[in-house]
């Protein structure tokens, strides 16, 4: 480790305002060379507004820095002139951030997108940006390499378009790495192999790495040092075993805390069965050709065979593009499908929409995004009782008292039922979501990754607050998720999905404690170890062998400079 | 790409059925052309054998059938008042039409994207509130309104510029700006809006996490995604500007299908009037084919789907 000589970074009452108010509130902390730190907090408490303070990303002057000191290898970059702060950015100092696919520009193609970088930078021609690009490619394992030099954005996965943007911050050889997220937005085998090759690649550049997450999974397998960020001040800082073993502030102790706990309710074995359904099946076609005829389908979901009971929770586990999302549609009979599917001792496979619509009240739908699940438009008043209204449920008065009682049941004072959505925070919002679910009295509500858009402590509220009410009302959940360890704390049956096919189901409790199938092992390994990152990739470099904290800088660059 | 040309190619004469068919019905409705062609003391026989000559006496789904077998040869028949064939007349009319419409999509794009994007860049500064001006002028000032103005002012007024005609190169600059002030007021604030929301995504953050100058970011990174919608507008505009040579040619006095069409019709000139539009169909159509393989060119997602 080097601990000796001035640090690579250090950063000194940083304070950034927006207007009037104030998010970072004097931050100080270091980076030395090679070494990997890491600012832990959740949406809000100013971790990404202080990495992109370091390459002045803020959308300035509306964003101020009323004090605070940013020295970067001897140079002060706040205030810096655009000339000074432009030769820093993506040179010695490169950023990966949360969402590869918009960060990425659409239009053009990979290959161009490190070129550019590369001849900002440095005097080379296009071929030898290219040749070099190519190399860059390869090295963040990316298949196909030079045939994705000229794939667009599109065309690539997330995690394909997060090596990509890795690819460009690394271009130049960068003497620290910032990297905001960079794999919250990603699948969690995906997430591991990212990590790993950020760990490997870190090790053999002799990169500093400076980590933004709010996932303390994350920075435990990574990171040296870790900075607890709360309300915009650094609350605990020091070497991760030290902060995690003991932490000194409640805000940390309650992170550490806040993944979710506890487990399932029992469910009576005779309990009756809610929904059934047997050999439900999901084609999208593929048109192709002049006249876009029918040459081929998608099989989204293949002979999915499930039960819910009263009170239960079934849980279907899987990846982005596994096809949960369209059974739970296909459940609610949002999505043609084949099979039968019987809900309430009825067969509602062929019911028209007409005879379906007095089954909706019964059956019910929590997305995950609460953002763009509310409208903007509407009181939450109107959002919670627009149900009743279609239903014609009541009077206007009866209607406004079951709001305010349905809100009440989720936690959210029934005075603030005026205001509209945005004045709510993440997790009021999803509250608000299940309130207008609720007020309908379901009898089945389908979980569509309900607190996957959400901060971990408020994951673990919501989580305790769907048993509450699955206790309460015994109601039968499907609840969708690809985060393993709220699916642990919910689930009393499990589904593993892959490709469209079940791959595996039963107890949760017999597949959390032996997993059958290598699909749910690879998938619960990635998702409870990390360590999994060196079984991802195709050969993640000897360097990747350890995807835990680099532990010396590798002062030689194996990739030769053009 | 193969499908959609041909799917596009299929629909023009489709789209030049219908047009003509809407037309060929709304101007027999108008009023019957014997009337005017003839004087007022005309005896009953001499209008008959004059609608008997012009062939007006048939039923008029026949006349249409007739007429639309003709116009697929080019063949719109003769001109009832010039006795010379209306394509010839529409035609000739063409180049000045194509030189007016032109000359204002040229001043309008030429100002009205510089602007906008300046105007997003420094949003809220002096040039936005200028665009902002200019915009509000643009879309309330009606074409003949801002042409009568333009005539007094430079014409009459000063004596910078000729009030009519088309010869001199001067004669088309008032013209063209009358024509093309809409258009360019509708670009701009487009412009402006489409940059504003681009200048917003992450990739733009990502273009400057690179380092790379602002003028890589504006144009090449901001301005490369802005300019798809823009590229509707300005087809739609451009499709629109056509129509807009009818007021303007007139203004003008200057001698293009749009004021050939005029005084077809106050003369219910059907033959020309008929041709007329047939060629501004065409137009519109080439414009929209364009515009579409201007997408095909700007925007991967579509070329490779």
């Amino acid at each position: 480790m080097a601990d000796a000589g001035p640090p690579l970074l250090s950063v000194r009452d940083l304070r950034v305002q927006f207007g009037g108010a104030e998010v970072v509130r004097g931050v100080d902390f270091d980076v030395r060379q090679g070494e990997t730190v890491g600012i832990v907090g959740e949406s809000g408490s100013g971790k990404s507004v202080t990495a992109l303070s370091i390459v002045q990303l803020l959308p300035y002057p509306h964003a101020r820095h009323r004090t605070g000191s940013i020295r970067f290898a001897g140079t002060e970059l706040v205030g810096a002139g655009p000339a000074q702060i432009r030769a820093v950015r993506g040179n010695r100092i490169g950023m990966v951030f949360q969402e590869p696919m918009s960060s990425l520009n659409p239009l053009l193609t990979i290959g161009e997108q490190i070129v550019e970088v590369l001849r900002v930078h440095r005097r080379i021609d296009r071929r030898a940006a290219r040749a070099r690009a190519l190399e860059l490619l390869e090295l963040v394992e990316i298949p196909e390499a030079r045939r994705r030099l000229n794939a667009y954005p599109f065309e690539l996965s997330g995690g394909q378009a997060q090596r990509a943007m890795i690819a460009i911050a690394l271009a130049n050889e960068p003497d620290l790495l910032i990297a905001d997220e960079p794999t919250t937005a990603l699948d969690v085998t995906v997430q591991a192999q990212v990590l790993g090759l950020i760990a490997g690649l870190q090790k053999r550049f002799g990169m500093a790495l400076l980590l933004i997450t709010h996932d303390l999974q994350v920075v435990e397998k990574m990171a040296h040092r870790v900075c607890v960020m709360y309300d915009g001040r650094i609350v605990e800082h020091g070497p991760v075993a030290e902060v995690l073993r003991t932490p000194r502030h409640g805000y940390t102790r309650m992170l550490l805390d806040a993944r979710p706990s506890g487990g399932p309710a029992t469910v009576a074995k005779d309990a009756p069965i809610v929904v059934q359904a047997r050999g439900v099946d999901v084609r999208f076609p593929i048109r192709t050709g002049l006249f876009r005829r029918v040459t081929g389908y998608l099989h989204a979901v293949r002979n999915v065979d499930l039960a819910v009971r009263r009170g239960q929770t079934v849980a279907v586990v899987g990846e982005s593009g596994s096809g949960k999302t369209t059974l739970g549609r296909a459940l609610l009979r949002l999505q043609p499908s084949g099979g039968q599917i019987v809900f309430g001792g009825r067969s509602v496979e062929s019911l028209s929409r007409q005879a379906m619509r007095p089954l909706r009240r019964q059956m019910q739908i929590v997305f995950q995004d609460p953002i763009g699940a509310l409208s903007p438009r509407l009181r939450v008043s109107e959002i919670v009782g627009e149900g009743l209204r279609i239903h014609r449920l009541g009077t206007p008065s009866e209607r406004d008292r079951t709001v305010a009682q349905a809100l009440e049941e989720v936690g959210i004072d029934p005075q603030t039922r005026h205001r509209y959505p945005h004045e709510f925070s993440g997790g009021q919002r999803q509250r608000i979501a299940i309130a207008r679910v609720l007020v309908l009295r379901p009898s089945f509500i389908v979980m569509d990754e309900p607190t996957s858009a959400l901060d971990r402590s408020v994951q673990a509220q919501i989580v305790d607050l769907l048993r509450d009410l699955q206790a309460r009302h015994a109601l039968a959940y499907l609840f969708i998720s690809h985060d393993l360890s709220v699916v642990r704390a919910i689930a009393d049956q499990v589904l593993v999905m892959k490709q469209g096919v079940v791959v595996e189901q039963g107890s949760a409790k017999d597949i959390f404690s032996a997993p059958r199938h290598t699909y749910t092992r690879a998938l619960f390994k990635a998702a409870f170890d990390l360590e999994a990152a060196r079984s991802g990739g195709p050969a993640s470099s000897e360097a990747g062998s350890a995807p835990g904290p680099a532990t010396a800088p590798n002062t030689p660059t194996p990739v030769g400079r053009p | 790409m193969l499908r959609f040309l041909l799917i596009r190619l299929a629909q023009i004469p489709i789209v030049i059925a219908v047009v003509s068919l809407i037309v060929f019905v709304f101007l027999n409705a108008s009023g019957d052309p014997v009337q005017l062609l003839l004087p007022v003391e005309a005896s009953q026989e001499d209008i008959a054998q004059m609608r008997e000559a012009l062939g007006l006496d048939r039923p008029l789904l026949i006349r249409y059938w007739e007429f639309l077998v003709n116009a697929v040869r080019g063949d719109f028949g003769m001109s009832l008042r010039a006795r010379r064939p209306a394509i010839d007349i529409v035609l000739e009319a063409l180049p000045a039409t194509l030189e007016l419409a032109g000359a204002a999509l040229l001043i309008a794009t030429a100002i009205s994207l510089p602007l906008g994007i300046m105007a997003a860049v420094r949003r809220n500064g002096f040039i936005d509130a200028a665009a902002t001006v200019i915009s509000v002028l643009g879309q309330s000032m009606p074409v003949f309104w801002l042409g009568i103005i333009m005539i007094m002012v430079f014409s009459v007024q000063l004596g910078w510029l000729p009030a009519s005609g088309r010869g001199h190169w001067t004669a088309l600059i008032m013209p063209a700006v009358a024509l093309g002030w809409y258009m360019n007021a509708l670009m701009a604030r487009m412009t402006r809006a489409s940059m504003l929301e681009v200048l917003g995504q992450p990739y733009i953050r990502t273009a400057r996490a690179k380092g790379l100058p602002e003028h890589m970011v504006v144009l090449k990174h901001a301005f490369g995604n802005a300019r798809i919608p823009i590229v509707t507008i300005w087809g739609l505009q451009a499709g629109a500007m056509l129509t807009g040579t009818v007021i303007t040619e007139t203004v003008f006095s200057w001698p293009g299908i749009g004021r050939a069409s005029i005084y077809a019709l106050q003369g219910r000139d059907y033959p020309v009037v008929l041709a007329a539009i047939a060629v501004f169909t065409v137009m519109f159509l080439i414009i929209n084919l364009v515009v579409d393989l201007i997408y095909f060119l700007l925007d991967p997602r579509i070329r490779r789907s």
